[in-house]
């Protein structure tokens, strides 16, 4: 008994020490590559949100003052049409008028091209927000010497106006609406073209097909479109969209009188091509997840085989299908190679109006803020770098509440 | 003979049934008789499952499977070009071996399948009906919106006969729908086969001698030949299968000297 007890003890030790350290060496690898993720997560949110808020130091061309004695604000429209008239020059009325006619503005627009257009503040330095809040006094100071007659403000670059201005070419009055509804344009109707498609052809792929040669080369091929570069896409929705299709793309083909097939519509069909492999392939593999007791039960019935699918089929795997389509939309919303290719526009500033407009996107105006020498510039890269994440993750919050809707319908 | 009283209501002529090449039965001859139930016994992979599929046309759905010989329905062989495997379906109800209730109410896992074959008369007394003829409705009456998955697994087999029964069948298979529920689940639903039986024709696959002496009419055996091919070795009244059988093998799997 004894001597067993002995015999068990040296040789489970010995076993035990090394096991113990090798399983820890194991864990804690495991726990660095999470903290290692995540850190770089951590930094990468970081200097976004550092560069997108600080101190500025600014400095007016024509004090608001000196124009009225009330803040521009509380001012009607009429008076600050008149504002506009009295103080730009005649020419420069015209081009306004030309671009967006006065008469149809609403008040704030009014106020936010008299800022523009008459009190041009001018950023002269800024600072990100660390600099900001540790070094205040060393701000006011460069201000006091160097630009007299400039104010220190602290400045969210990312705030309700710039989420409602236009593009223009001026960091301190820019917004970023343009970019805004030309991505969720592009992204709505992304969806509308590609979702539908995508799971009739993963309906088809799965429910119908026989596996046959032809049909197991198709699967392989949809595999492999998934992981073609998106320029590749953006070569092949030049060709086909923006030239071959031009007619329908400019919207000639109804009568809209526009030259090119630069258009929402070509991009919109281009991402569709891009995210179609992706949303097939997630949508195939839930579909295939849906247990064959459940077909079984509805066919048992003598249900037909579309009423299997619609009925059952479908809602059980469109938590899966949902996902797939989340992750989709994510990629299509970042990209920015494609949509150069079809043309989105460097520098636009109406709104896109529909399928037939010229469009720009976020990420574009990122790219291009983020390659100007201007340091000001930054700062709004960085603002609009947030509005594409809050975007992002509005929509994927959107999909999970409808996810969780679906699966709620499943759970016992 | 009892048996020759009733027309057969099925007749299997010759028929041999395939999975790509190869062969799962081999050869069975069958009649089946209305308003009784029947039961087809043997040992695992004899090709019981298989068979019972092919009376609905079940196999259809499996990638390789084809079947040689006839299968009459009222004289009308089910695996003719012109014949629709949805519509004998309809009428050739099937419950499975694991309960399969759909994610939705119970309500609805009984309107859906009367709604879609054209149902349009009043649901609500079509659903207490088959409930009730399930035996079933007193237990569930007050929560016909609870989700079907909530109910017990034998609550979920008599839910599954009920929504088979809702399509109006004339029969309906069976495949071991008690291996997954305790004793007294398993008599219950052993109670409503036999009430059913007033109404519908039953084949019922089943791996419980008792279950098979007690609630069937009909016994077929069935067991494999050397290639594992399932061959019919013995059919006869349940009576007669259990305490007089005439051949030596049927003897031994249902003495347990087999399997
Ligand atoms: N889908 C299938 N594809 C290929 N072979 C199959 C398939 N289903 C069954 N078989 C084969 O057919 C034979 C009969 O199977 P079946 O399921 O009919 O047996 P069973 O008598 O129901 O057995 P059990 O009592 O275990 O349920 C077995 O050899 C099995 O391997
Ligand atoms: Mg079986």
């Amino acid at each position: 008994m004894n001597k067993n007890n002995s015999i068990f003890e040296s040789r489970a030790q010995g076993n035990l020490k090394k096991r113990h350290r090798v399983s820890k060496i194991w864990r804690s690898s495991f726990f660095l590559s999470t903290t290692i993720g995540i850190f770089s997560l951590v930094i990468l949110l970081f200097s976004i949100i550092n560069q997108a808020f600080g101190y500025v130091i600014v400095e007016n061309n024509v004090d608001p003052a000196s124009l009225s004695s009330m803040p521009l604000q509380s001012l009607e429209r009429e008076e600050l049409i008149s504002i506009l008239q009295e103080n730009v020059s005649k020419n420069r009325f015209k081009t306004i008028q030309r671009d967006n006619p006065v008469e149809e503005l609403k008040r704030s627009e009014l106020v936010g091209l008299v800022t523009s257009e008459i009190i041009k503040p001018t950023t002269l330095k800024s600072y990100f927000l660390i600099p900001s809040l540790t070094n205040k006094a060393e701000i006011i100071r460069t201000q006091q010497d160097e630009f007299p007659n400039a104010v220190v403000q602290f400045r969210s670059w990312i705030s309700p106006s710039f989420l409602t201005d236009p593009l223009s070419t001026n960091p301190d009055t820019t917004g970023i609406r343009t970019a805004l509804l030309g991505s969720l344009w592009i992204i709505v109707v992304t969806v509308i073209i590609a979702f539908p498609i995508g799971i009739g052809a993963a309906i088809y792929l799965e429910e119908y097909s026989s596996n046959n040669w032809l049909s197991r080369i198709i699967k392989t091929n949809i595999d492999n479109l998934a992981g073609i570069p998106s320029i590749v896409y953006g070569l092949l929705g030049l060709a086909i969209f923006v030239r071959g299709l031009n007619l329908i793309t400019s919207g000639a083909f109804i009568g809209i009188d526009q030259s090119n097939g630069r258009t929402i519509l070509s991009a919109a069909l281009t991402m569709s091509l891009l995210i179609l492999p992706l949303i097939i392939i997630n949508a195939q593999e839930a579909i295939r997840a849906v247990p064959s007791s459940l077909r079984q039960a509805s066919y048992g019935l003598g249900a037909t085989r579309l009423q299997t699918i619609w009925y059952h089929v479908l809602p059980a795997a469109m938590p899966g299908i949902l996902t797939g389509t989340i992750l989709a939309v994510s990629r299509a919303i970042g990209e920015t190679a494609p949509l150069i290719l079809v043309g989105a526009s460097s520098f636009i500033n109406k709104d896109p109006s529909g399928l037939f407009s010229n469009f720009t996107v976020l990420p574009i105006q990122i790219y291009n803020w983020t390659t100007r020498p201007q340091a000001e510039f930054r700062n709004v890269a960085a603002a609009s770098i947030l509005v594409l994440l809050i975007v992002l993750l509005t929509l994927n919050t959107a999909a999970i509440l409808l996810r969780n809707h679906f699966s709620k319908n499943k759970a016992a | 003979m009892t048996e020759n009283k009733n027309q057969p209501i099925i007749t299997v002529k010759d028929l041999s049934i395939f999975y790509k090449t190869f062969r799962a039965v081999k050869n069975v001859d069958l009649e089946i008789f209305e308003n009784k139930i029947t039961a087809i016994i043997g040992p695992s992979g004899c090709g019981k499952s298989t068979v019972l599929r092919s009376f609905n046309r079940m196999n259809d759905f499996i990638p390789g499977a084809s079947i040689q010989g006839n299968i009459l329905f009222h004289d009308k062989n089910i695996y003719d070009e012109d014949v629709d495997p949805v519509q004998v379906r309809r009428m050739i109800g099937m419950v499975f071996q694991k309960p399969n209730p759909f994610p939705k109410s119970i309500y609805e896992n009984i309107a859906w399948g009367a709604k879609m074959n054209g149902f349009s008369g009043n649901m609500d007394d079509l659903v207490e009906k088959t409930l009730q003829d399930a035996a079933l409705w007193d237990e569930v009456k007050d929560e016909l919106n609870k989700n079907a998955l909530s109910l017990s697994g034998g609550q979920q087999q008599r839910l599954c006969i009920a929504r088979a029964l809702a399509v109006k069948p004339e029969i309906i298979l069976m495949d071991e729908p008690c291996s997954a529920l305790d004793p007294i689940a398993t008599l219950k639903i052993e109670d409503l086969m036999r009430e059913l039986s007033h109404n519908y024709s039953i084949i019922i696959v089943t791996h419980n001698m008792q279950q098979a002496a007690r609630a069937s009419d009909m016994t077929a055996f069935f067991t494999m030949d050397e290639d594992r091919a399932g061959v019919m070795v013995e059919y006869g009244l349940t009576t007669q299968i259990f305490t007089n059988p005439k051949n030596k093998q049927t003897e031994d799997y249902i003495t347990g000297r087999f399997g």
